[in-house]
Order: structure tokens, then sequence, then C-alpha cells
């Protein structure tokens, strides 16, 4: 067991978890954020993209003890008052189906655009679809979710 | 996943106290490899070393017309550096076509090198470019680096500090992605450099990433895609699985290593 240390949705947290504990489990298990969710067991689905310190991750393949001190933002944590531009376009362009893979889609989605504005490089719908390559929608509704992120990064 | 003990220790010599003796210990860096792993109870380490704590253990520097890159670099820092841009633009397109962004936020340039993945797409840059591991005891040049699948001239316990690219004349890698897990099916990586023209092939060899001759030679006297058409691949020691047959394998060598030699006429 080890005693970690970080800050969570701008909430300092802390616990006492087995080393072995993933940053998801400690997410979901630890904090009862259960927004960040798994949708598989080999790190390939990415609806567990939660941003640590600003870069996006997968929860499911970081330990938490290793990031003791991180900042850590989750799905939970992207509305301020209301909801963050890419919740409202997923909402407007229907982004979603069963709704699964969604937190992870809008924390890789929030990623992509800063990312892309930041290297000053277009995000065009080619762009965004060979940025999701990390994260699996298994209803198959990637056209709306790419139309919800084009839309999202025309207002953030 | 198994229970594991966790340490970070804050130099490379606390970090090689804790392997030392300890067979049931491993280092972890970006553990974007060795985590799935974990968790699929094909790997099950008493102890994990992480060496992201060390202090210059990440980074990117030029010393003179060579590229150093710390072994905790991630693939996402290496895509994005100004100096590997500079130096050797075929590098950084590598780094930003491993995994996804959320990998290439965590993965490491030395946890790559160290797992030697058969189908892992630095291996190839190392060996086509020349490179050297550099260790926390020794440099290791990228000739007697890889020893077959999954296994590297690393003694137990010997960590990776760095890496060094000299300079090239002109490089590029082309990749034929599997279109799951975005590893090589195939993958050369093709360069110009101080010895020579050396062309690395990852995703297809048995024993991994292997060096052509062929495609050298072909390349040697006239680098030009066409100069590759009647180069002879052989199928014997490729890997043949459901994604791939040997025949396939050779045939995408020669294709990806026409698609690599044409870019970096190009650019």
């Amino acid at each position: 067991m080890t005693k970690v240390t970080m800050k969570v949705n701008g909430r300092k947290v802390g616990a006492d978890v087995p080393d072995q504990t993933l940053l998801s489990e400690f997410l979901r298990e630890n904090l009862r954020l259960t927004g960040t969710h798994v949708g598989c067991d080999t790190s390939q689905c990415g609806a567990c993209a939660v941003h640590v310190n600003g870069k996006v991750v997968k929860a499911c393949t970081a330990l938490a003890v290793s990031l003791e001190g991180a900042e850590v933002t989750t799905i939970e944590g992207v509305a301020n008052g209301e909801l963050h531009p890419m919740q409202v376009a997923f909402n407007d362009n229907h982004g979603l189906q069963c709704g699964f893979c969604t937190p992870g889609m809008i924390m890789a989605g929030i990623d992509m655009v800063n990312r892309y504005r930041e290297e000053g490089r277009e995000l065009d719908a080619a762009a965004i679809r060979h940025e999701l390559e990390g994260n699996i929608c298994r209803c198959t509704g990637y056209h709306n979710i790419v139309k919800s992120i084009q839309d999202a990064a025309a207002k953030m | 996943m198994y229970e594991t003990r966790y340490h970070k220790p804050a130099t490379i010599d606390d970090a090689a106290a804790l392997l030392s003796g300890n067979d049931e210990a491993m280092l972890l860096a970006g553990g974007q490899t060795l985590l799935p792993t974990m968790k699929q109870h094909l790997a099950a380490p008493g102890d994990l070393v992480d060496i992201r704590g060390i202090d210059g253990m990440a980074g990117i520097r030029a010393e003179g017309d060579t590229l150093v890159i710390g072994a905790a670099t991630t693939h996402a820092d290496v895509a994005r550096s100004d100096a590997v841009r500079k130096h050797c633009p075929a590098l950084a397109e590598l780094a930003e076509g491993i995994g996804d962004a959320a990998v290439r936020n965590m993965g490491t340039i030395g946890g790559s090198l160290a797992n030697n993945d058969p189908s892992a797409c630095y291996p190839a840059a190392l060996l086509a470019l020349g490179g050297t591991v550099v260790t926390n005891t020794r440099e290791i040049t990228a000739d007697d680096f890889f020893e077959g699948l999954f296994t590297t001239a690393l003694d137990e316990g010997e960590i990776i500090t760095a890496v060094r690219f000299p300079a090239v004349k002109k490089a590029a890698y082309a990749k034929f992605a599997q279109p799951a897990s975005r590893f090589a099916l195939v993958a050369v990586f093709v360069a110009d450099g101080p010895g020579g023209v050396r062309v690395a092939v990852t995703g297809a060899g048995e024993d991994g990433v292997f060096r052509h001759e062929g495609l050298e030679a072909a390349l040697s006297g006239d680098w030009s895609a066409a100069a590759l058409d009647d180069v002879e691949i052989s199928e014997d020691g490729l890997m043949s699985d459901f994604h791939g047959s040997a025949d396939y394998r050779a045939n995408l060598i020669r294709a990806m290593a026409k698609r690599a030699a044409e870019a970096a006429s190009a650019r």
C-alpha cells in the first residue's frame, strides 16, 4: 500500500492504495468518479481517457501511485457551471448512441482541439478520424462523433 | 493485476540497486506495454522500478550533429521536438505514428527499444540510423543491440539512459500499420548516413527487426524506388500469421521500402 495524493478536477484527494491500482480504478472505486469508463482490458478502447497534467492519457494504463502530485481532469471536471462546448456539441450533433465511449471521446476531443490549435494545424474531418484511432465506439457511430468534434472545435 | 511493489528512485544508482539481485523486479517507464501485459497476467513483476523520477532521463538535445534523446522521453515529445524535426524529420514522423495520442503521451523510446517487440517502430529507426544505446554501464551500437524476439543485449538490471542518433543525409520511414493495434504489419526505415545506406525492416522478421542487404545494395547504387523493383526479397525467416502470410509480408517489404525511398528523396 502506498499513500497517493493528487488533484482531481481541482480538488485535492488522497488515499492509501495497493501499488498495482490503476488510475481508472482509483478514480472509479476510491473517488467514485464513475464517468471514467473501462471498456476493454487491452488499453485499446479509450473509454477511460482522462487528462493528466493537461495531456490525454488512458487511465487504465497508468498506475495511480506513479501519479503522485499530478493534476487530473475527468469527464466530471470539464463542465464549469455550464456544459463544456465539447459536451454541448456531442448533444447538438447526436454524437453518441449507447454513450459508453462518450466520456473518452470528449476527453480525447478536447485534447485534440487544444493540441492542433497550439501547433497551428487545421483539425479537419480527416485529421479527427485519424486522431480518434485510440477511441473505439462499439456502436460504430463515428460519423456524428466526428461532426461533434468539428462543431466544438469551431466554438472552443 | 497481481500484487506488486512500486518504487520511484531519484537516481540511476538507486534504480540499479533496486534491480540488483532481484529477479522479480522490472523497469517501468511509460508502461504502455508492460501494464497491459500485467493486466493480462502475462507478467507479474514483484517490484516495479519507475525510472521517470530520475533527473535527466527525459529530454532531447543536439550535441553537434548528434541527436541525444533521453530514455524516458515520450513519443509525443519526440514527435513535437524542433531538434528532432530539424536533425531527423523521419524520426519525428515515426514517433507521431506510434499507437494513438494517449499512448504517445506516456510511452517512451527507451521502453520501446528495451522491449524489442518484433512489430515496434523504434527498433527500425535505431538500426537504420546506426544509433547507439547508452546505458548506465556502457554504450551499445544498434548492430549489437537487437538479439531476437523481445531480446536485446541488455544485461539483467542494465538501464537504458539515452539513445544517440548520428546525423544522416536522408532518411524516411514507411509503415503499413496493422489497423487494430497500429503496430507495424511491415515497416521499413531507410537512411543514408555515416555508415552508408542502411535499410531496416520491422514487423516482418521471425527474429524481430533486421537489415536487408539487397535493398541496401540497390539504394547504394541508385537511390530510387525503381531500383528496388528487382531486388530479391526472400520469404525465409519472415513471420506468417493471421495478419499476413510470409509472401504477403515480403511484398510489403518492397512496397514500404519504395515508399520510404521516395519520401526520403522528396524531403
